[in-house]
C-alpha cells in the first residue's frame, strides 16, 4: 500500500465523516441534503474501490438522485422550519450524546474481539461482480425476496398516494386552504 | 486497506445517524440520518461481500436500498400529511398518541 492510496482513503474517510457530522449539524435542511449527497457520493466511491462498480452507480442514481430529490421536494414544499434552537425536553442532547458514546464504545469494544480485523480487502479486481453475474445470483437464488421486495414497493406506493390525496375536498393541493 | 478501515468507517457513520435521530427535530434531518445509517450497513455489506467474495452481500445492499425507497416515501407521504393538519412539523409537538 503506497502513500498515495493511503491518502486518498484518508481523504475519503476525511470527506465522509465531516460530511455526516456537518448534515446533522446544519441548521438548515437543504445543506443537509447537499452535504448528504456528498456523503453518498463518497460512499459510492468507496463502493468502486472495493469492486462493486453496479452498486455504485445504483447508489448514485438511487439515493444521490432520486430520494435527495424527493427530499428537496419535500423541504421546499414545507418551507423553511422556524424551530426554535432551544430543547423542550430536559436533558435531551447531553443524554444522546452520552447514549451515542456509549455506542460508539460498545462497538469499538466488539471489534477489538475480533481476530482478524488487520486483514486486507482486496481492491477492485473488474470481474466477478458485474451486472450479469449479480443478475444471475439475484433472479435464481433469491425469488421469494423479489416477490417481497415487489409486494413492499406496491404497498409503499399505494400508501404513498393514500396518504396525500386528502379526503376529496383539500384534493385540490392547497396547503393552507383547510382550516 | 485493512478491514478496519471500512467498518470504523460504517460505525462512524451510524453513531452520527444515530446521533441525529436521536437530537434533531427536524424530521427530514431524522429521515436523512435514518438514509445514513442504512448506508452504513451497505458500506458493511459490500466490505464483508468483497472481503469473502460473495456476490450475496451485494444482492442484500438492492434490498436493503429498495426497502429504504419504500421507506422514505411514505415517511415523506405522512410528513405532509402532518403539515398539512397541524401546519408545523416539529417532532415534538407531535404527541397526540400520547397516554
Amino acid at each position: 500500500m503506497d502513500l498515495l492510496s493511503q491518502i486518498g482513503y484518508g481523504f475519503l474517510a476525511l470527506v465522509i465523516v465531516s460530511s455526516a457530522a456537518g448534515m446533522i449539524l446544519s441548521r438548515n435542511a437543504v445543506y443537509s441534503a447537499v452535504l448528504l449527497v456528498i456523503n453518498f457520493i463518497s460512499v459510492a466511491i468507496i463502493y468502486l474501490v472495493l469492486g462493486a462498480p453496479f452498486i455504485a452507480l445504483v447508489q448514485i442514481t438511487v439515493y444521490a438522485g432520486s430520494i435527495m430529490i424527493l427530499f428537496l421536494f419535500v423541504i421546499m414544499l414545507l418551507g423553511p422550519d422556524f424551530l426554535t434552537g432551544t430543547e423542550p425536553i430536559k436533558g435531551q442532547r447531553v443524554l444522546g450524546i452520552s447514549l451515542g458514546v456509549v455506542l460508539a464504545v460498545e462497538a469499538g469494544i466488539l471489534l477489538v474481539g475480533r481476530g482478524n480485523l488487520w486483514a486486507l480487502v482486496p481492491v477492485f479486481d473488474g470481474k466477478g461482480s458485474s451486472p450479469e453475474a449479480l443478475g444471475l445470483v439475484l433472479f435464481s437464488q433469491n425469488p421469494l425476496i423479489i416477490i417481497g421486495i415487489s409486494l413492499i414497493l406496491l404497498v409503499a406506493t399505494v400508501g404513498a398516494i393514500l396518504l396525500t390525496r386528502g379526503d376529496g375536498s383539500a384534493s385540490h393541493g392547497n396547503l393552507e386552504g383547510k382550516e | 486497506m485493512p478491514l478496519a478501515f471500512y467498518v470504523i468507517l460504517s460505525v462512524i457513520m451510524f453513531v452520527i445517524g444515530i446521533l441525529g435521530v436521536m437530537l434533531r427535530r427536524n424530521p427530514l434531518v431524522v429521515f436523512m440520518s435514518l438514509e445514513m445509517m442504512f448506508n452504513a450497513a451497505n458500506l458493511l455489506f459490500v466490505t464483508f461481500a468483497s472481503y469473502y467474495h460473495q456476490l450475496q452481500g451485494q444482492i442484500i445492499v438492492f434490498f436493503i436500498m429498495t426497502v429504504a425507497a419504500a421507506e422514505v416515501a411514505v415517511g415523506l407521504a405522512i410528513m405532509v400529511a402532518i403539515f398539512r393538519t397541524r401546519h408545523s412539523i416539529d417532532l415534538d409537538q407531535v404527541s397526540n398518541l400520547k397516554g
